[in-house]
Protein backbone atom coordinates (compact mmCIF):
# COMPACT_ATOMS: atom_id res chain seq x y z
CA UNK A 1 0.00 0.00 0.00
CA UNK A 2 1.35 3.43 -0.76
CA UNK A 3 1.64 5.58 2.33
CA UNK A 4 -0.71 8.54 2.89
CA UNK A 5 2.56 11.12 3.88
CA UNK A 6 5.91 9.99 3.03
CA UNK A 7 8.81 12.13 5.09
CA UNK A 8 11.92 12.36 3.71
CA UNK A 9 15.69 14.36 4.83
CA UNK A 10 13.22 16.32 7.01
CA UNK A 11 15.30 18.90 8.79
CA UNK A 12 14.27 21.86 10.92
CA UNK A 13 16.14 24.80 12.30
CA UNK A 14 14.86 27.08 14.77
CA UNK A 15 17.08 30.08 16.50
CA UNK A 16 19.98 27.84 15.70
CA UNK A 17 18.99 24.99 16.95
CA UNK A 18 18.60 22.27 14.73
CA UNK A 19 16.20 20.12 16.11
CA UNK A 20 15.23 17.62 13.28
CA UNK A 21 18.07 16.29 11.42
CA UNK A 22 17.26 14.18 8.35
CA UNK A 23 14.05 13.02 9.51
CA UNK A 24 12.39 10.21 7.15
CA UNK A 25 9.77 8.02 7.94
CA UNK A 26 6.30 7.31 5.94
CA UNK A 27 2.50 7.06 7.42
CA UNK A 28 0.57 4.50 6.32
CA UNK A 29 -3.14 5.07 4.56
CA UNK A 30 -5.00 3.57 6.88
CA UNK A 31 -4.84 2.77 10.83
CA UNK A 32 -2.86 4.65 13.74
CA UNK A 33 1.08 5.46 13.25
CA UNK A 34 2.64 6.62 16.50
CA UNK A 35 5.26 8.75 16.67
CA UNK A 36 7.37 8.61 19.86
CA UNK A 37 10.38 10.05 21.65
CA UNK A 38 11.84 11.62 24.86
CA UNK A 39 10.51 15.01 25.90
CA UNK A 40 12.36 17.32 23.39
CA UNK A 41 13.41 15.22 20.59
CA UNK A 42 11.48 16.55 17.73
CA UNK A 43 8.05 15.12 18.20
CA UNK A 44 6.25 18.65 18.12
CA UNK A 45 8.19 20.10 15.66
CA UNK A 46 7.68 17.28 13.22
CA UNK A 47 3.75 17.39 13.09
CA UNK A 48 4.31 21.66 13.07
CA UNK A 49 6.70 21.08 10.19
CA UNK A 50 4.35 18.84 8.21
CA UNK A 51 1.29 21.59 8.26
CA UNK A 52 3.80 24.17 7.92
CA UNK A 53 3.62 25.97 10.95
CA UNK A 54 7.44 26.21 11.52
CA UNK A 55 7.84 29.57 12.73
CA UNK A 56 8.89 32.36 9.79
CA UNK A 57 12.24 32.42 11.50
CA UNK A 58 12.88 28.15 11.06
CA UNK A 59 14.60 27.02 7.94
CA UNK A 60 12.78 23.74 6.91
CA UNK A 61 14.58 21.25 4.28
CA UNK A 62 13.42 18.21 3.12
CA UNK A 63 10.98 16.56 1.60
CA UNK A 64 7.04 15.82 2.62
CA UNK A 65 4.42 14.54 0.51
CA UNK A 66 1.06 13.92 1.27
CA UNK A 67 -0.13 11.53 -1.80
CA UNK A 68 1.58 12.81 -4.59
CA UNK A 69 1.34 16.16 -3.36
CA UNK A 70 4.36 17.89 -2.14
CA UNK A 71 3.11 20.22 1.15
CA UNK A 72 7.05 21.60 2.50
CA UNK A 73 6.28 25.86 1.75
CA UNK A 74 2.74 25.70 1.25
CA UNK A 75 0.38 27.93 3.42
CA UNK A 76 -1.06 26.36 6.41
CA UNK A 77 -4.75 27.21 5.85
CA UNK A 78 -4.35 25.72 2.27
CA UNK A 79 -2.81 22.56 3.29
CA UNK A 80 -5.90 22.22 6.20
CA UNK A 81 -8.24 22.57 3.54
CA UNK A 82 -6.26 19.58 1.09
CA UNK A 83 -7.84 17.07 3.73
CA UNK A 84 -4.83 17.22 6.35
CA UNK A 85 -6.43 17.64 9.98
CA UNK A 86 -4.32 19.22 13.03
CA UNK A 87 -4.78 18.57 16.45
CA UNK A 88 -2.34 20.49 18.34
CA UNK A 89 -0.78 19.67 21.79
CA UNK A 90 -2.46 21.71 24.85
CA UNK A 91 -5.98 21.69 22.79
CA UNK A 92 -5.80 25.64 21.53
CA UNK A 93 -9.31 26.13 21.61
CA UNK A 94 -10.49 29.71 21.31
CA UNK A 95 -11.10 30.29 25.11
CA UNK A 96 -13.43 33.17 24.79
CA UNK A 97 -15.29 31.69 22.21
CA UNK A 98 -18.51 29.58 23.19
CA UNK A 99 -18.69 25.83 22.17
CA UNK A 100 -20.50 26.39 19.16
CA UNK A 101 -18.17 29.41 18.06
CA UNK A 102 -15.19 26.97 18.13
CA UNK A 103 -17.07 24.71 15.91
CA UNK A 104 -18.42 27.35 13.61
CA UNK A 105 -15.08 28.47 12.91
CA UNK A 106 -14.44 25.21 11.26
CA UNK A 107 -16.97 25.18 8.77
CA UNK A 108 -15.58 25.75 5.37
CA UNK A 109 -17.53 26.81 2.37
CA UNK A 110 -18.97 25.02 -0.15
CA UNK A 111 -19.32 21.32 2.37
CA UNK A 112 -21.35 21.01 4.67
CA UNK A 113 -20.04 20.59 8.13
CA UNK A 114 -20.50 16.92 9.63
CA UNK A 115 -21.71 17.98 12.79
CA UNK A 116 -24.06 14.85 13.55
CA UNK A 117 -20.72 12.83 13.12
CA UNK A 118 -19.39 15.32 15.91
CA UNK A 119 -22.46 14.97 18.31
CA UNK A 120 -22.54 11.61 17.84
CA UNK A 121 -19.01 11.02 19.33
CA UNK A 122 -19.21 14.28 21.40
CA UNK A 123 -23.02 14.54 22.72
CA UNK A 124 -21.03 16.60 25.49
CA UNK A 125 -20.57 19.24 22.79
CA UNK A 126 -24.29 19.69 21.61
CA UNK A 127 -25.30 20.20 25.19
CA UNK A 128 -22.39 22.93 25.79
CA UNK A 129 -23.04 24.87 22.82
CA UNK A 130 -23.35 28.09 24.65
CA UNK A 131 -20.66 27.59 27.27
CA UNK A 132 -17.24 29.31 26.66
CA UNK A 133 -14.65 26.83 25.58
CA UNK A 134 -12.37 28.49 27.98
CA UNK A 135 -14.56 27.34 30.72
CA UNK A 136 -14.96 23.53 29.55
CA UNK A 137 -12.66 21.12 31.36
CA UNK A 138 -9.39 19.51 29.95
CA UNK A 139 -11.28 16.65 28.54
CA UNK A 140 -13.86 18.73 27.19
CA UNK A 141 -11.50 20.85 25.94
CA UNK A 142 -9.77 18.26 24.18
CA UNK A 143 -13.16 16.62 22.70
CA UNK A 144 -14.06 20.13 21.32
CA UNK A 145 -10.36 20.50 19.87
CA UNK A 146 -10.82 17.11 17.96
CA UNK A 147 -14.69 17.47 16.82
CA UNK A 148 -13.51 20.99 15.58
CA UNK A 149 -11.52 18.72 12.90
CA UNK A 150 -13.69 16.22 12.54
CA UNK A 151 -16.57 18.32 10.73
CA UNK A 152 -14.81 18.64 7.77
CA UNK A 153 -13.30 15.30 5.50
CA UNK A 154 -9.51 14.51 6.09
CA UNK A 155 -7.47 12.53 4.40
CA UNK A 156 -5.26 12.59 7.01
CA UNK A 157 -5.35 13.57 11.28
CA UNK A 158 -2.39 15.08 12.94
CA UNK A 159 -3.24 14.81 16.55
CA UNK A 160 -0.33 15.49 18.79
CA UNK A 161 -0.54 14.47 22.30
CA UNK A 162 -4.42 14.15 22.88
CA UNK A 163 -4.02 12.78 26.01
CA UNK A 164 -1.83 14.68 28.05
CA UNK A 165 -2.94 16.45 31.66
CA UNK A 166 -5.86 14.57 31.63
CA UNK A 167 -7.79 12.69 34.05
CA UNK A 168 -7.59 8.19 33.33
CA UNK A 169 -11.42 8.55 32.69
CA UNK A 170 -10.67 10.35 29.96
CA UNK A 171 -7.87 9.72 28.52
CA UNK A 172 -10.23 6.36 27.91
CA UNK A 173 -12.44 8.33 26.38
CA UNK A 174 -10.13 10.13 23.83
CA UNK A 175 -9.00 6.63 23.02
CA UNK A 176 -11.97 5.17 22.15
CA UNK A 177 -12.81 8.06 20.22
CA UNK A 178 -9.58 8.10 18.30
CA UNK A 179 -9.98 4.52 17.61
CA UNK A 180 -12.92 4.75 15.54
CA UNK A 181 -11.64 7.88 14.19
CA UNK A 182 -8.93 5.92 12.70
CA UNK A 183 -11.57 3.40 11.17
CA UNK A 184 -12.23 5.87 8.51
CA UNK A 185 -8.73 8.16 8.43
CA UNK A 186 -5.30 7.39 9.21
CA UNK A 187 -3.81 9.34 11.98
CA UNK A 188 -0.64 10.49 13.04
CA UNK A 189 0.14 10.35 16.42
CA UNK A 190 2.18 11.98 19.18
CA UNK A 191 1.35 10.40 21.95
CA UNK A 192 3.73 9.58 25.63
CA UNK A 193 0.91 7.30 27.17
CA UNK A 194 1.99 3.72 26.41
CA UNK A 195 -1.56 2.19 27.15
CA UNK A 196 -3.16 4.43 24.50
CA UNK A 197 -0.26 3.44 22.14
CA UNK A 198 -0.65 0.14 22.67
CA UNK A 199 -4.35 0.35 21.82
CA UNK A 200 -4.10 2.52 19.21
CA UNK A 201 -0.86 2.24 17.08
CA UNK A 202 -0.27 -0.37 14.69
CA UNK A 203 3.38 1.62 12.95
CA UNK A 204 5.88 3.32 15.38
CA UNK A 205 8.46 5.48 14.39
CA UNK A 206 10.98 6.90 17.57
CA UNK A 207 12.64 9.99 17.31
CA UNK A 208 15.79 10.12 19.64
CA UNK A 209 17.96 13.34 18.87
CA UNK A 210 16.05 14.73 16.16
CA UNK A 211 16.83 11.28 14.13
CA UNK A 212 14.68 8.15 13.90
CA UNK A 213 15.87 5.86 15.90
CA UNK A 214 13.55 3.04 14.99
CA UNK A 215 10.74 2.33 12.53
CA UNK A 216 8.37 -0.91 12.70
CA UNK A 217 5.29 -2.37 14.41
CA UNK A 218 4.47 -0.49 17.31
CA UNK A 219 3.42 -4.02 19.26
CA UNK A 220 6.59 -5.64 18.65
CA UNK A 221 8.40 -2.58 20.26
CA UNK A 222 6.08 -2.10 23.25
CA UNK A 223 7.53 -5.91 23.68
CA UNK A 224 11.23 -5.38 23.89
CA UNK A 225 11.63 -4.20 27.55
CA UNK A 226 15.35 -3.14 26.50
CA UNK A 227 14.67 -1.22 23.10
CA UNK A 228 11.52 0.21 24.94
CA UNK A 229 14.10 1.52 27.87
CA UNK A 230 16.66 2.46 25.56
CA UNK A 231 14.29 4.81 23.30
CA UNK A 232 11.63 5.65 25.33
CA UNK A 233 13.78 5.94 28.96
CA UNK A 234 10.71 3.87 30.20
CA UNK A 235 10.28 0.17 30.71
CA UNK A 236 7.66 -1.45 29.32
CA UNK A 237 6.88 -5.00 31.17
CA UNK A 238 3.53 -3.91 32.17
CA UNK A 239 2.58 -2.43 28.84
CA UNK A 240 3.65 -5.63 26.97
CA UNK A 241 1.44 -7.83 29.00
CA UNK A 242 -1.67 -8.50 26.93
CA UNK A 243 -3.63 -8.46 30.48
CA UNK A 244 -2.58 -4.65 30.17
CA UNK A 245 -5.32 -3.88 26.99
CA UNK A 246 -7.94 -4.00 29.30
CA UNK A 247 -6.69 -2.21 31.99
CA UNK A 248 -6.25 1.31 29.80
CA UNK A 249 -9.80 2.24 31.85
CA UNK A 250 -7.56 1.68 35.07
CA UNK A 251 -6.38 4.77 36.79
CA UNK A 252 -3.17 3.05 37.99
CA UNK A 253 -2.11 1.95 34.30
CA UNK A 254 -3.04 4.96 32.58
CA UNK A 255 -0.36 6.32 35.26
CA UNK A 256 2.21 4.28 35.38
CA UNK A 257 2.67 4.17 31.63
CA UNK A 258 2.55 7.77 31.40
CA UNK A 259 6.65 8.42 30.17
CA UNK B 1 -23.32 72.21 37.75
CA UNK B 2 -23.95 73.57 33.57
CA UNK B 3 -19.78 73.88 33.41
CA UNK B 4 -19.54 69.92 35.47
CA UNK B 5 -22.19 68.75 32.12
CA UNK B 6 -20.29 70.89 30.13
CA UNK B 7 -16.85 69.74 30.51
CA UNK B 8 -18.26 66.16 30.78
CA UNK B 9 -19.56 66.67 27.40
CA UNK B 10 -16.88 67.96 25.60
CA UNK B 11 -14.69 65.52 27.51
CA UNK B 12 -16.84 62.84 25.88
CA UNK B 13 -16.26 64.22 22.39
CA UNK B 14 -12.72 64.26 22.79
CA UNK B 15 -13.00 60.43 23.95
CA UNK B 16 -15.02 59.97 20.74
CA UNK B 17 -12.39 60.86 18.69
CA UNK B 18 -9.58 58.93 20.19
CA UNK B 19 -11.84 55.83 20.64
CA UNK B 20 -12.39 56.36 16.66
CA UNK B 21 -8.28 56.30 16.00
CA UNK B 22 -8.22 53.93 18.90
CA UNK B 23 -10.78 50.84 17.99
CA UNK B 24 -8.89 50.50 14.21
CA UNK B 25 -5.04 50.58 16.24
CA UNK B 26 -6.36 48.17 18.98
CA UNK B 27 -7.61 45.29 16.55
CA UNK B 28 -5.01 45.79 14.20
CA UNK B 29 -2.51 45.08 16.71
CA UNK B 30 -4.49 42.35 18.83
CA UNK B 31 -5.33 40.30 15.45
CA UNK B 32 -1.69 40.80 12.97
CA UNK B 33 0.54 42.24 15.86
CA UNK B 34 1.39 45.06 14.21
CA UNK B 35 2.19 48.40 15.89
CA UNK B 36 1.00 50.77 13.43
CA UNK B 37 2.60 54.23 13.86
CA UNK B 38 1.15 54.96 10.16
CA UNK B 39 -2.31 54.78 11.62
CA UNK B 40 -2.50 58.73 11.92
CA UNK B 41 -1.97 59.18 8.25
CA UNK B 42 -5.56 57.47 7.74
CA UNK B 43 -6.69 60.04 9.74
CA UNK B 44 -4.94 62.96 7.97
CA UNK B 45 -6.14 61.24 4.94
CA UNK B 46 -9.95 61.12 5.66
CA UNK B 47 -9.47 64.76 7.12
CA UNK B 48 -7.86 66.06 4.06
CA UNK B 49 -10.10 63.92 1.32
CA UNK B 50 -13.26 65.14 3.08
CA UNK B 51 -11.53 68.88 2.99
CA UNK B 52 -10.77 68.51 -0.26
CA UNK B 53 -14.13 67.05 -1.47
CA UNK B 54 -16.08 69.77 -0.12
CA UNK B 55 -14.31 72.12 -2.16
CA UNK B 56 -13.71 70.07 -5.15
CA UNK B 57 -16.25 67.22 -5.86
CA UNK B 58 -19.22 67.95 -8.09
CA UNK B 59 -22.10 66.93 -5.18
CA UNK B 60 -20.11 67.69 -2.37
CA UNK B 61 -20.04 70.84 -0.09
CA UNK B 62 -20.50 72.31 3.33
CA UNK B 63 -23.64 71.55 3.92
CA UNK B 64 -26.54 68.98 4.35
CA UNK B 65 -26.01 66.15 1.74
CA UNK B 66 -22.85 67.79 0.24
CA UNK B 67 -21.00 67.79 3.60
CA UNK B 68 -22.28 64.09 4.14
CA UNK B 69 -21.16 63.01 0.53
CA UNK B 70 -17.51 64.70 1.12
CA UNK B 71 -17.18 62.91 4.22
CA UNK B 72 -17.74 60.12 2.35
CA UNK B 73 -15.27 60.82 0.35
CA UNK B 74 -12.68 61.46 2.76
CA UNK B 75 -13.40 57.91 4.67
CA UNK B 76 -13.37 55.79 1.33
CA UNK B 77 -10.06 57.41 0.68
CA UNK B 78 -8.89 56.50 4.34
CA UNK B 79 -10.26 53.28 3.84
CA UNK B 80 -8.06 52.86 0.41
CA UNK B 81 -4.91 53.76 1.96
CA UNK B 82 -4.67 51.79 4.78
CA UNK B 83 -6.09 48.72 2.68
CA UNK B 84 -3.14 49.54 0.11
CA UNK B 85 -0.68 49.94 2.91
CA UNK B 86 -1.59 46.43 4.33
CA UNK B 87 -1.43 44.75 1.33
CA UNK B 88 1.99 46.54 -0.56
CA UNK B 89 3.79 47.28 3.22
CA UNK B 90 2.88 45.56 5.86
CA UNK B 91 2.41 42.22 4.23
CA UNK B 92 5.60 40.89 3.25
CA UNK B 93 6.38 41.98 6.89
CA UNK B 94 4.35 39.93 8.97
CA UNK B 95 6.39 38.62 11.80
CA UNK B 96 9.09 41.28 11.74
CA UNK B 97 8.37 43.57 14.17
CA UNK B 98 11.56 45.76 13.94
CA UNK B 99 11.05 46.41 9.79
CA UNK B 100 7.18 46.61 10.76
CA UNK B 101 7.76 49.86 12.91
CA UNK B 102 10.78 51.33 10.65
CA UNK B 103 7.93 50.85 7.85
CA UNK B 104 5.15 52.71 9.63
CA UNK B 105 6.97 55.22 11.39
CA UNK B 106 8.49 56.05 8.11
CA UNK B 107 5.49 56.17 6.48
CA UNK B 108 3.92 58.46 8.94
CA UNK B 109 6.90 61.03 8.60
CA UNK B 110 6.71 60.75 5.15
CA UNK B 111 2.95 61.09 4.46
CA UNK B 112 2.42 64.24 6.97
CA UNK B 113 5.48 66.20 4.24
CA UNK B 114 3.17 64.93 1.81
CA UNK B 115 0.29 66.47 3.27
CA UNK B 116 2.62 69.65 3.87
CA UNK B 117 4.02 69.68 0.29
CA UNK B 118 0.59 69.09 -1.14
CA UNK B 119 -1.39 72.03 0.78
CA UNK B 120 1.20 73.76 3.00
CA UNK B 121 1.89 73.14 6.58
CA UNK B 122 -0.22 75.99 7.90
CA UNK B 123 -4.40 75.06 9.49
CA UNK B 124 -6.70 75.57 7.07
CA UNK B 125 -10.49 76.58 7.94
CA UNK B 126 -12.73 72.95 7.78
CA UNK B 127 -15.59 73.56 5.71
CA UNK B 128 -18.47 72.18 8.26
CA UNK B 129 -22.68 72.70 8.35
CA UNK B 130 -23.99 75.33 10.04
CA UNK B 131 -25.38 73.84 12.39
CA UNK B 132 -22.33 72.05 13.43
CA UNK B 133 -20.76 75.73 14.55
CA UNK B 134 -23.89 76.52 17.00
CA UNK B 135 -24.64 75.17 20.53
CA UNK B 136 -27.32 72.73 22.19
CA UNK B 137 -28.09 73.65 25.77
CA UNK B 138 -28.29 70.19 27.83
CA UNK B 139 -29.02 70.76 31.29
CA UNK B 140 -27.89 74.45 31.63
CA UNK B 141 -25.02 73.43 29.55
CA UNK B 142 -24.42 75.18 26.13
CA UNK B 143 -22.72 72.10 24.49
CA UNK B 144 -21.17 72.74 20.78
CA UNK B 145 -22.85 70.29 18.44
CA UNK B 146 -19.42 69.43 16.71
CA UNK B 147 -18.97 67.24 20.03
CA UNK B 148 -22.23 65.73 19.96
CA UNK B 149 -21.60 65.10 16.20
CA UNK B 150 -18.10 62.87 17.40
CA UNK B 151 -20.23 61.05 20.57
CA UNK B 152 -23.31 60.16 17.98
CA UNK B 153 -20.64 59.15 15.68
CA UNK B 154 -18.28 57.30 17.89
CA UNK B 155 -21.55 54.68 19.78
CA UNK B 156 -22.69 54.25 15.92
CA UNK B 157 -18.97 53.20 15.36
CA UNK B 158 -18.73 50.91 18.65
CA UNK B 159 -21.72 49.46 17.97
CA UNK B 160 -21.30 49.06 14.34
CA UNK B 161 -18.09 47.07 15.26
CA UNK B 162 -18.96 45.02 17.65
CA UNK B 163 -22.35 43.79 15.76
CA UNK B 164 -19.58 42.79 13.10
CA UNK B 165 -17.41 41.08 15.25
CA UNK B 166 -20.64 39.18 17.27
CA UNK B 167 -22.55 38.22 14.09
CA UNK B 168 -20.47 37.81 10.82
CA UNK B 169 -18.10 35.42 10.04
CA UNK B 170 -15.70 37.46 9.58
CA UNK B 171 -16.13 39.21 13.26
CA UNK B 172 -15.50 35.38 14.33
CA UNK B 173 -12.35 34.95 12.39
CA UNK B 174 -11.14 38.03 13.68
CA UNK B 175 -11.98 37.21 17.57
CA UNK B 176 -10.86 34.00 17.35
CA UNK B 177 -7.19 35.53 15.08
CA UNK B 178 -6.94 37.70 18.52
CA UNK B 179 -6.71 34.64 20.88
CA UNK B 180 -4.95 32.14 18.84
CA UNK B 181 -4.00 33.16 15.04
CA UNK B 182 -2.46 30.18 14.52
CA UNK B 183 -4.88 27.99 15.30
CA UNK B 184 -7.06 30.37 12.75
CA UNK B 185 -4.66 29.35 10.03
CA UNK B 186 -4.46 25.24 11.28
CA UNK B 187 -8.41 24.80 11.00
CA UNK B 188 -7.91 25.80 7.03
CA UNK B 189 -8.39 29.70 7.24
CA UNK B 190 -6.58 32.33 5.36
CA UNK B 191 -6.08 34.64 8.26
CA UNK B 192 -4.45 37.15 6.11
CA UNK B 193 -7.39 38.23 4.67
CA UNK B 194 -9.03 39.03 8.24
CA UNK B 195 -5.75 41.51 8.31
CA UNK B 196 -6.86 43.78 5.30
CA UNK B 197 -10.02 43.81 6.71
CA UNK B 198 -8.64 45.22 10.01
CA UNK B 199 -6.73 47.26 8.82
CA UNK B 200 -9.94 48.51 6.11
CA UNK B 201 -12.15 48.75 9.35
CA UNK B 202 -9.30 50.92 11.53
CA UNK B 203 -8.87 53.08 8.36
CA UNK B 204 -12.52 53.97 7.75
CA UNK B 205 -12.81 54.53 11.74
CA UNK B 206 -9.36 56.92 11.84
CA UNK B 207 -10.75 58.75 8.73
CA UNK B 208 -14.18 59.04 9.78
CA UNK B 209 -12.25 60.56 12.79
CA UNK B 210 -9.98 62.93 10.76
CA UNK B 211 -13.49 64.27 9.45
CA UNK B 212 -15.16 65.22 12.10
CA UNK B 213 -12.30 65.91 14.13
CA UNK B 214 -12.07 68.82 11.08
CA UNK B 215 -15.86 69.72 12.33
CA UNK B 216 -14.71 69.58 15.86
CA UNK B 217 -11.39 71.82 16.00
CA UNK B 218 -12.90 73.71 12.88
CA UNK B 219 -9.58 73.73 11.09
CA UNK B 220 -7.03 70.60 9.50
CA UNK B 221 -3.38 70.95 9.34
CA UNK B 222 -1.02 67.79 8.06
CA UNK B 223 0.15 67.51 12.41
CA UNK B 224 -3.12 66.54 13.20
CA UNK B 225 -3.21 62.84 12.93
CA UNK B 226 0.20 61.96 14.51
CA UNK B 227 -0.78 64.35 17.08
CA UNK B 228 -4.18 62.26 18.42
CA UNK B 229 -2.05 58.76 17.50
CA UNK B 230 -0.25 59.84 20.80
CA UNK B 231 -3.36 59.18 23.09
CA UNK B 232 -4.79 56.55 20.93
CA UNK B 233 -2.04 54.81 21.54
CA UNK B 234 -2.32 55.38 25.41
CA UNK B 235 -6.34 54.27 25.53
CA UNK B 236 -5.45 51.22 23.55
CA UNK B 237 -2.72 50.44 25.96
CA UNK B 238 -5.38 51.22 28.88
CA UNK B 239 -7.74 49.43 27.18
CA UNK B 240 -5.86 46.37 26.42
CA UNK B 241 -4.64 45.53 22.92
CA UNK B 242 -7.61 43.84 20.84
CA UNK B 243 -10.32 44.63 22.98
CA UNK B 244 -12.88 47.32 21.07
CA UNK B 245 -15.09 48.02 24.36
CA UNK B 246 -11.53 47.89 26.29
CA UNK B 247 -10.57 51.02 23.87
CA UNK B 248 -13.83 52.56 24.60
CA UNK B 249 -14.13 52.89 27.89
CA UNK B 250 -10.18 53.94 27.91
CA UNK B 251 -11.26 56.59 25.54
CA UNK B 252 -13.80 57.94 27.79
CA UNK B 253 -11.49 57.46 30.91
CA UNK B 254 -8.57 59.81 29.28
CA UNK B 255 -11.19 62.37 27.48
CA UNK B 256 -12.67 63.16 30.56
CA UNK B 257 -9.55 63.37 32.98
CA UNK B 258 -8.06 65.59 30.00
CA UNK B 259 -10.64 67.72 30.27
CA UNK B 260 -11.55 67.77 34.09
CA UNK B 261 -7.71 68.32 35.06
CA UNK B 262 -7.10 71.11 32.20
CA UNK B 263 -9.91 72.73 33.31
CA UNK B 264 -9.78 72.61 36.86
CA UNK B 265 -5.89 72.53 37.63
CA UNK B 266 -3.53 74.10 34.96
CA UNK B 267 -3.64 74.02 31.03
CA UNK B 268 -1.45 70.73 30.04
CA UNK B 269 -1.59 69.23 33.76
CA UNK B 270 -4.18 66.71 32.11
CA UNK B 271 -2.08 65.22 29.57
CA UNK B 272 0.22 64.61 32.38
CA UNK B 273 -2.24 62.85 34.16
CA UNK B 274 -3.60 60.97 31.41
CA UNK B 275 0.55 59.48 31.15
CA UNK B 276 0.50 59.17 34.53
CA UNK B 277 -2.70 57.11 34.25
CA UNK B 278 -1.10 54.67 31.24
CA UNK B 279 1.71 53.95 33.91
CA UNK B 280 -0.52 53.34 36.80
CA UNK B 281 -2.00 50.94 34.48
CA UNK B 282 1.14 48.76 33.38
CA UNK B 283 1.84 48.53 36.57
CA UNK B 284 -1.21 47.11 38.29
CA UNK B 285 -2.96 45.49 35.50
CA UNK B 286 -0.19 45.67 32.17
CA UNK B 287 -2.76 43.82 29.93
CA UNK B 288 -5.36 46.37 30.18
CA UNK B 289 -8.90 46.93 31.11
CA UNK B 290 -9.99 44.39 28.92
CA UNK B 291 -6.67 42.13 28.32
CA UNK B 292 -6.15 40.64 25.04
CA UNK B 293 -9.78 39.90 23.70
CA UNK B 294 -11.69 41.08 20.26
CA UNK B 295 -14.50 41.54 22.83
CA UNK B 296 -17.85 41.12 20.84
Amino acid sequence: MEPILSVEELSVRISGLHILQGVSFTVAPTGVTVLLGRNGVGKTTTLRAIVGLTPPAGEVRGTIRMGAQSLLARPTHRLVRGGLGYVPEDRCVFAGLTVAENLRLAERRGTTPAYDKVFALFPELDRRGRQRAGSLSGGQQQMLAIGRVLLNDNRLLLVDEPTKGLAPKVVTEVAEVLERVAESVPVLLVEQNLAVVRRLARDAVVLAAGKVAWTGDAHELLLETALTKSLLGVGSAEAATPSARSELASPAVAREDQL
Amino acid sequence: MGTVILLALTGLGLAALYFLVASGLSLVFGLADVLNFAHGLFLGVGAYGTWWAAGNLPGAGPDGFGFVFAVAFGVAAGTLVAILVELVLIRPLYSRTIEQVLVTVGLSLAGVALLQATWGADARPFPRPDWTRQVTGIFGAQVPNGGLLLIIAAVLVLGAILAFLRWTRYGLVIRAGVENREMVTALGIDVRKAFTLVFAIGGAAAALAGALGGVYFGTVSPGQGGSLLIFAFIVVVIGGMGSVVGSAYAAVVVGLVQQFVNYYGTSGLGDICVVGLLAVVLLLRPQGIAGKVATA
